[in-house]
């Protein structure tokens, strides 16, 4: 074992959360180099919405990610209403935004989950994923789709709440919000979780900022930097919430920080709920929209994405760029693997929360 | 005392009656050298040595299925689910899974060594079988009962590191290479904090077999009183031994697909599934041995089932530690085995070497 | 270590927007400045520096995306470029001639722009010069064609 050797992690391996090949060089077991290879899952994502009308793309975007589709079929809206040049009505940006939270939560729970099986820990699993269907419930009773919703429109969404929604919303956030002390139970109380994550994958706020890391990943290396904050969409900018940040830039900061992200989600959702106004949801749409272009960005679970438009005026876009949080988070992940041992990279992959849908596009 | 070789030697020589009677009843002249050659001795122990052998490793491996169902069940109920759900109370998930496997097609990698990579899951079976023999259920119900069977069980349990390795090797994969390195590793690590808390126990008791350590419990105190660190060591050690969570690096699914049994399929699979149920099995027991008592109990039940509860109970402890825990890495493992384990098994050492000299027992 | 925070904005819209056109009247050109969204044209030649520029000194730390989009007369290469400090995100339009895609790459200032670039090269055919690592990455080495062009005839390989 004296001499190194190339290992390829994938494209079909436990470890991958998807298709796409980490080779990393070991010597020994610790790792001197690392190559993410990716684009074994790409559609054309981008070429194919060129022949699409503009309703059309909303499930596909929804396609994106399976863990977060809401605020990918809410991000192509909202880059389409600025292509559209339309005012969203109230209602539908606090349902909007109340529902953006949800999918954050629950993103993040299979994150944990993922996270969980990857340390070897089905209890973890199993857990976050009970705590997961609490919200997919909810979106079923919102749109009746668990994953991929179709649920938001270009100008509003598809329809109203149903009746008693606020009350169950807050009902499951009773539930849930005790329980999140249970998951943090299971995981910070365990002496071998803090041995696996504590002073792993480490990356310094100068090395984040350059290599384009965004969301938690990003704040776990002490940038408070939150574009629901910083560039406001929906109604952010009217509620009031924390950004969590950590310092120590390693798996368990980037842990810590989505836990506390969890928690200020439920803060807004309540937030929404009591401020939510009547009126309507959604507005008429002309099919074609004025040339020109939008970009629109949001913070997605995993971190910043955004979408840049380009109209010429038919009813099909132009151009449709999307930029995906993950694609560079993970084109950043050398930077975090090398020098740790190839136990290490499931904890530290797992911690990016990989997710191939988005990335390959 | 009636011992199972005494029964079984009483039913065996009316056996060899009955067959030698028939062989008489025929008349033929010349059989009638066979009719006396059945009823001498030599073929009396050794059928009566066939048949033990067979009832107590039939006995045994339907405790390894109850091992395998209790682990299901228990970590179904400790993930807050049901656990399997096939047949009685799920019981009969471990046929279904034999079956399987035992229909499964023998695939044997191009490019493995064929030879050593077929001996070495043999090698592995017949050493946790052989182990089996080893450790008797009362001091009635046994199948060897040599002075050194402490002894020789823990020779034969540590011909699997060998037996590992050369899996890992002669599958010709990197993912097995490494798993069957880290599991020697493991292994070897692990053995010396085990053999000196069995040495300890050895100082305690003066006797190498466990009908006499456990004899010597019997009429003195459970050696978990006085030795109470040595207990606490060789329990997470015995898990590091048997491979399970959080110590199950050699088979670490996340980053090394299935470890040193990648390469295994079918039947030889599902066999070295079982040996390892089997392996876990024989810590417990060993545990339940050396420092529980073994069969040692008040006298309205016999006293195999004091011996089996208390073994139940013990791998009931695994089950918790496994859904607790998440796995552990390989530098930190041998950190564990060297330095706090073997450390604490020297104080113990030290303990029973000083009672024994003060003459406390 | 200490969390960096950036709670109020340094700079307002404009006065970014000045300060870089002050600095390269010839080469930058504002288009529209719009809440926290500044759009700008510059010129290919002067690119790397007014990017250098922007990066030192009005602290734009982060390229979020790289986009290329093809006009059929012109390749438009647009980088989004955020500032955190500032809390705005700079959209700088290069125009690039048809039969020459070729624009300096800003890997080396934003390490974040790598795979962007990778794949403006993979999927469209723009040539980032001084990239590290030009390679393809969504499609197969071998391939000939770049998909994304307005050229490229779906369901034939030209």
């Amino acid at each position: 074992m004296s001499e190194e050797m190339w290992i390829n992690m994938g494209p079909q391996h436990p470890m991958t959360h998807g298709l796409w090949n980490l080779r990393v060089r070991v010597d020994g077991e610790t790792m001197t180099a690392a190559e993410p290879i990716v684009g074994y899952l790409h559609r054309g994502w981008e070429k194919m919405v060129e022949n699409r009308t503009y309703p059309q793309i909303i499930p596909l975007a929804d396609r994106l990610c399976y863990g977060s589709s809401f605020t990918w079929s809410h991000l192509y809206c909202l880059a389409a209403e600025r292509v559209f040049n339309i005012e969203v009505p109230e209602r539908a940006q606090y349902i909007r935004t109340a529902c953006i939270e949800m999918q954050r939560i629950s993103s993040h729970l299979m994150w944990l989950a993922a996270v969980g099986t990857d340390l070897g820990s089905y209890t973890i699993l199993l857990y976050g994923m009970r705590e997961r269907e609490l919200f997919l419930d909810l979106m079923v009773e919102l749109c009746g789709a668990r994953m991929t919703y179709n649920y938001v429109r270009i100008g509003g969404v598809r329809n109203d709440t149903p009746p008693d929604f606020e009350r169950n919303v807050t009902r499951v956030l009773d539930t849930f919000e005790p329980r999140i002390r249970d998951l943090e139970a299971l995981c910070d109380e365990c002496e071998t979780f803090r041995m696996r994550t504590i002073d792993i994958g480490k990356i310094n706020a100068a090395d984040a900022m350059n290599l384009g890391l965004t969301g938690p990943s990003m704040r776990a290396s002490g940038i408070d930097l939150d574009l629901r904050r910083h560039d406001p969409y929906e109604i952010y900018d009217e509620l009031d919430f924390d950004v969590c940040t950590h310092t120590d830039g390693d798996c368990y900061a980037r842990y810590r920080v989505r836990m506390d992200e969890m928690r200020e989600s439920v803060k807004i959702i309540r937030q929404c709920l009591e401020k939510m106004p009547k009126g309507p949801t959604r507005v008429k749409v002309p099919r074609c929209p004025p040339k020109g272009t939008a970009v629109a960005r949001v913070e997605d679970p995993r971190g910043e994405s955004l979408m840049y438009m380009v109209s010429d005026g038919t009813d099909k876009p132009y151009r449709l760029k999307v930029r995906s949080p993950n694609y560079v988070n993970l084109s950043a992940s050398p930077a975090m693997l090398l020098g740790n041992k190839i136990s290490d990279v499931p904890a530290i992959m797992g911690v990016l929360d990989m997710c191939i849908g988005e990335t390959d596009r | 005392m009636e011992t199972l070789y005494t029964v079984l030697q009483s039913l065996s020589e009316w056996l060899l009656g009955v067959i030698a009677w028939l062989i008489d009843w025929t008349r033929l002249g010349f059989l009638s050298g066979i009719a006396d050659w059945v009823e001498t001795e030599p073929v009396v122990t050794f059928l009566t040595t066939l048949l033990v052998a067979a009832i107590y490793f039939i006995t045994l491996f339907m405790f390894g299925l109850c091992f395998i169902w209790m682990e299901r069940k228990f970590m179904g109920r400790f993930m807050d689910r049901r656990g399997t759900q096939v047949g009685v109370l799920g019981f009969f998930q471990n046929f279904a899974d034999g079956i399987k496997t035992m229909l499964k097609e023998h695939i044997i990698p191009k490019a493995a060594d064929k030879g050593l990579f077929e001996m070495a899951s043999f090698a592995i079976i017949a050493t946790s079988a052989m182990l089996l023999g080893c450790i008797p259920l009362s001091p009635q119900f046994y199948v060897i009962n040599v002075d050194l069977a402490l002894l020789l069980g823990i020779a034969i349990f540590s011909f699997a590191p060998f037996g590992i390795l050369i899996g890992g090797w002669s599958s010709n994969n990197k993912f097995s290479l490494i798993g069957g390195m880290r599991a020697a590793a493991q292994l070897i690590a692990l053995e010396i904090p085990i053999l000196m808390v069995v040495v300890s126990v050895v100082v305690m008791t003066g006797s190498l077999s466990f009908i006499g350590i456990v004899g010597w419990q019997q009429d003195n105190i459970w050696l978990a009183f006085p030795l109470f660190i040595g207990l606490i060591t060789f329990f997470v050690a015995a898990i590091g031994e048997s491979e399970r969570v959080p110590f199950d690096l050699p088979e670490a699914e996340a980053e090394l697909v299935e470890g040193w049994q990648t390469e295994y399929g079918g039947f030889r699979w599902g066999l070295i599934m079982l040996s390892d149920y089997l392996r876990a099995y024989i810590m417990c027991a060993l545990v339940t041995m050396l420092f529980l008592g073994g069969w040692d109990g008040p006298d309205f039940v016999w006293a195999e089932i004091w011996y089996l509860a208390k073994t139940f109970i013990v791998f009931f402890f695994f089950i918790w530690v496994r859904v607790a825990m998440v796995r552990i890495r390989t530098d930190q493992i041998l950190t564990l085995g060297w330095r706090r384990l073997l450390p604490l098994s020297i104080v113990n050492l030290l303990i029973a070497i000083a009672l024994k000299t003060a003459e406390v027992f | 270590m200490k969390v960096i925070i950036y709670d109020k904005p340094d700079k307002s819209e404009e006065e970014v927007a000045k300060a870089i056109q002050s600095k390269f009247p010839g080469t930058v050109e504002i288009v529209k400045i719009t809440p926290r969204n500044i759009i700008m044209k510059v010129k290919r030649e002067g690119f790397l520096d007014v990017c250098m520029y922007m990066k030192d000194e009005v602290s734009f730390e982060h390229n979020s995306c790289v986009t290329p989009v093809d006009y059929l007369d012109h390749f438009t290469v647009v980088y989004h470029i955020s500032s955190y400090a500032n809390h705005l995100m700079a959209e700088v339009l290069v125009d690039l001639p048809r039969d020459d895609p070729t624009v300096d790459s800003i890997t080396p200032l934003w390490g974040g722009a790598n795979w962007h670039e990778r794949e403006a090269f993979d999927l469209m055919g723009v040539i980032f010069k001084g990239h590290p690592d030009l390679r393809r990455i969504m499609l197969p080495e071998e391939y000939q064609f770049h998909p994304l062009r307005k050229d490229f005839q779906v369901g034939r390989r030209v």
